[in-house]
Parts: C-alpha cells; structure tokens; sequence
C-alpha cells in the first residue's frame, strides 16, 4: 500500500490520510486557491455544468468536505428554476396581476425545485468547515452534512440521481470499493462524475508539472498552512493515481456503462463520467 | 524529487530551489502575520547556511562551546528544576531566569525544532541559538515586548551573524511607535550593537552549569555592558 511515496498498510494509510485532512482542513481552500491559482474554480463549475442538474436532482457529493460541488449545485438548480419560472410567467401574460403574484409565491418557497444534496465526507474536521462556509454563505436549504466513508456508504441501495466525488478518489484507500458503492446508492439511470488529478501525457508539460509540483506546491503548504509534509503528500499521491484509461477500466468494472472521461488543462484534471443503466 | 534522506528527526530534505522559495516565502509571510513564528524558524533555517557553520566552528575553537557540542544539553521544562531556580539567591542566572519566564509568560518549550537544516549539527547549533534566546532577554535584561525583542534581535545579529536576526533587527522597528523608535535608535540599539562586538560567543556558554553565578558577574565575563536605563 503507498501513502504519497511510502510503503504502507492499509489501516495505516487511512489513518495518515484521516490526519492530513484534519491538518489541512482549516486552510483547505485557501491552500486550493494558492496551488491552483484560483483554478480550481473553474475545474469544479465545469464538473457541474457537464452535471446539469435539472431541478429535482438528489446529488450525493461524496468526500464533499468543505461543500464547493455542493454549493455549486445549489446555485446551478436555483438559477435554473428560476428560468423555468421566468419561462411560466412569459405564458401567462393574459393573468391578472393577482394571480401572477400568487403563482409567484407559491413556487418562491420551492426555489430549489426540490433538489437537494447530501455532502459524506469522512473527516469531520473537513465537515466542521464546510458547515460553517455554507452559514457563512448563506446555504440552508436542501442541503444535508453526513459523515461517512466512501468504501461503505450509509445509504439505502438506487437512492440518487448523480453522484460526484471531486478530488477525493485519489485518497480512498480501496478504490474497486468506493466505485462499487457509488453503483450501488445510485438509481437506475443515474450518473456517476468523477473529478481528479490525472497524468499529462504530453512530455514537456509533465516537466513542468512536475517541477511546479514538488518544488512549489510543498513551500507554498508550508508558508500558508505550516504543513509541508501534507502537501508533499498530496503531490505524490497524484503521481500515485491510476492514469485515464485505467481508471476508466476501472469504474467499467464497477458496472457503470458509457464511460468516459474528459481532460481538463491538458490531463492535469480529468473528468470521469459512467451511468448506472 | 528528492530522496528521503532524513538526518535528524523532523528534518526535510529540501532542493537548493525549494530553500530559496521558502526564504523568500517565510520572509513575506513574516512580515505580513507577525504571529507566524514559525515561519521566522524557517527564514532562519533557510538564510543560515553560512552563519551556521560559523557558529559551529566558534563553538568548536571553545572548551566550553566544545564540550556543549558533545553534550547537546536542551533547555526545557522537563530538565529544568522549576523549583530549584526559584530558590536559587537574587541576582543569580537561574533566579532571574525563572522570574523573566513568569513576568514575561512565557516557556522554553515553544521553540520550533528545526526542519529544513541539512546538517545534524548545525541543526543543534541553530536549535541551541533558539533555546538560549531566553536567556539573552535575562542577560540583556530585556522583556518581550515589540521593543525588547528588537534590542535582543540586534544583539543577536551582531553575534551570529545570521540573516534572520539581521532582518529581524532591521524591520522589527516597522511597528513601533515613534517614541519608541527615539529610544531604541539612541539608546539601546547602540548600547545592543557595542555589547554584541564587545562580548564573546553567547553561544559559548553552558548556562545549565551557571546558574547560582550572579546575572551581573556573567555580563562582565561575557563582555556585556550593563543595559542604558531606560524604561522597555
């Protein structure tokens, strides 16, 4: 078993893990937004705008620790609601202001369309913070805080529209078993996105990346989080990640259909996507 | 990449690149988040290559920095005797000592270990440097306030050469009042700056072994001049 570039045992590598989260959650995002340049951002809009949750979608964003897909989401159904309200309006300009105004309110108290999202994260720190951003930002509705490990989800079987998990696989201990789960708690039909860090094939960007990676990305988690070995870690365990097509073999086998990824910037971020059918 | 090549536990082996980055990195983060004392560790780690070996070397030429060197003696408060100290006569190292800990609130044990050395011994140089600093505010008598660690940081610098204490001493004063910059800038800086070249090595000096000798008696060997009195 490798944690980063270390030889260890399971037990171990999920006891590591489980620490680096709780060292790092706190500066998360600011770390996210530091090491990425603020790209992040945008890798995460994509994965939800590939999504494109109609309202009414149960999105289970899983390892969604400090909730970016989720608020994300949120915002997408809201606005697409509100087009679909905007939309009945247009068809009803021969009603009275009254019953405009009434029609209006009635599906004001459902601006989300009934769609909710369950954010399982296993770390609670991870949690902690992301119920604390979406106070901060205002996120109360059809937004749900469960703790649970990705490997043995506490969910009933064909329960969700899509489920998500954005740069978290890399750091499940057992991979085939997250992925099975995933098959698992999703409805028949439902869809499976994955966003991760991947291999960049092309030779002289992986220098780069390379270089980027271990010479910068250690100091920067050392200057703004005091935590060097946590985003040494992080780096190596990129490298340790399953490239593309083999990851793609790999959600195959867990019985979702029509896989496919997307590379994002070159393979520095892919998307992965299988449905359950 | 570099390999794993831990000499000494807590170390980090880093490239030639990674340091400079983490100068320059702790720098800014220093002196934008004055709390971010670890990241003054890190600066001095990372800016000490020459000043280190320097200091290793004085400590070598010495019996006393000798014998510290084969010793490694640590100062903390688990071989610290608390109680001893306190009971040791007015005037004497381990006495003023343990009461600059109280007044001030402070502890030994808050200094980081060093991570980004790629020396053992100089890690021991640097983490001793780190534990006597205490007791230079007890020989400088100085508190720990803005302007107290200044006059210290220029006394160190003058000592040890090491660009963190340069730095240190040179942008300290940023945040201070004019009224005090007055003073540090006629007074103590000056009196900080003549004691520095006239003492020698502090790092020379096995405190644990001094503690009953009267603070004032240890100035005098070392070659300190008694502090200008002024209110810090």
């Amino acid at each position: 078993m490798h944690f980063g570039f270390q030889t260890v045992t399971e037990e171990e590598r999920r006891e590591k893990i489980y620490q680096v989260f709780e060292n790092v959650a706190k500066k998360y995002d600011v770390m996210n937004d530091s090491m990425t340049l603020g790209i992040h951002r945008v890798w995460k809009d994509i994965l939800v705008h590939k999504m494109n949750p109609c309202p009414g979608t149960l999105l289970l964003d899983v390892a969604g620790g400090t909730g970016d897909i989720a608020f994300r989401f949120i915002n997408y159904v809201r606005s697409v609601r509100q087009r679909q309200l905007q939309r009945k309006l247009k068809h009803h300009q021969n009603l009275s202001w009254q019953e405009i105004f009434e029609s209006y309110q009635k599906d004001e108290f459902n601006s989300l369309g009934d769609s909710q999202v369950v954010v399982c994260d296993i770390n609670r720190e991870m949690l902690k913070v992301g119920k604390q951003k979406a106070e901060h930002l205002g996120y109360s509705e059809g937004l749900s805080w469960v703790l649970g490990n990705a490997e043995e989800l506490p969910f009933d079987d064909d329960k969700f529209d899509v489920y998500t998990i954005a740069f978290g696989i890399r750091n499940v201990t057992r991979i085939d078993l997250a992925l099975q789960e995933a098959y698992r708690v999703l409805k028949p039909g439902g869809r499976f996105l994955c966003l991760e860090f991947s291999h960049v094939s092309n030779p002289l960007l992986s220098r780069l990346y390379d270089l980027y990676s271990f010479q910068v990305i250690p100091v920067l988690g050392e200057v703004i989080a005091g935590d060097w070995r946590s985003y040494q870690y992080l780096v190596e365990s990129i490298r340790q990640f399953p490239p593309q097509e083999e990851l793609k073999v790999m959600i195959e086998d867990a019985g979702f259909f029509k896989v496919d990824y997307e590379n994002l910037n070159f393979g520095i971020v892919a998307i992965h996507s299988g449905f359950k059918l | 990449m570099e390999g794993w090549h831990q000499l000494y536990p807590g170390h980090i082996p880093t490239s030639p690149l990674q340091k400079a980055l983490l100068a320059a990195g702790s720098a800014v983060m220093a002196l934008y988040d004055p709390y971010r004392h670890d990241m003054v560790a890190v600066l001095g780690e990372t800016t000490g290559c020459l000043a280190l070996p320097n200091l290793r070397d004085k400590m070598k030429n010495h019996p006393e920095g000798h014998r510290i060197l084969q010793e490694r003696p640590r100062i903390h408060l688990s071989t610290l005797d608390m109680a001893r100290l306190q009971g040791l006569p007015e005037g004497s190292l381990g006495r003023e000592y343990v009461r600059f800990l109280e007044d001030n609130k402070v502890s030994p044990d808050t200094r980081m270990p060093p991570k980004f050395v790629d020396d053992e011994e100089l890690a021991y140089v640097i983490q001793r440097y780190r534990e006597v600093h205490d007791l230079m505010h007890t020989l400088l008598g100085m508190p720990t306030n803005m302007l107290g660690e200044v006059v210290v940081k220029w006394f160190e610098a003058v000592q040890t050469g090491l660009p963190m204490c340069v730095l240190g001493a040179a942008f300290g004063p940023v945040r201070l009042s004019t009224r005090k910059l007055q003073v540090l800038a006629t007074e103590l800086v000056p009196w900080a700056i003549r004691s520095g070249l006239n003492a020698s090595c502090v790092l020379n000096v096995y405190y644990e072994q001094r503690w009953e000798q009267p603070v004032e008696s240890l100035r005098e060997e070392l070659g300190i001049f008694p502090p200008p009195a002024v209110r810090v």
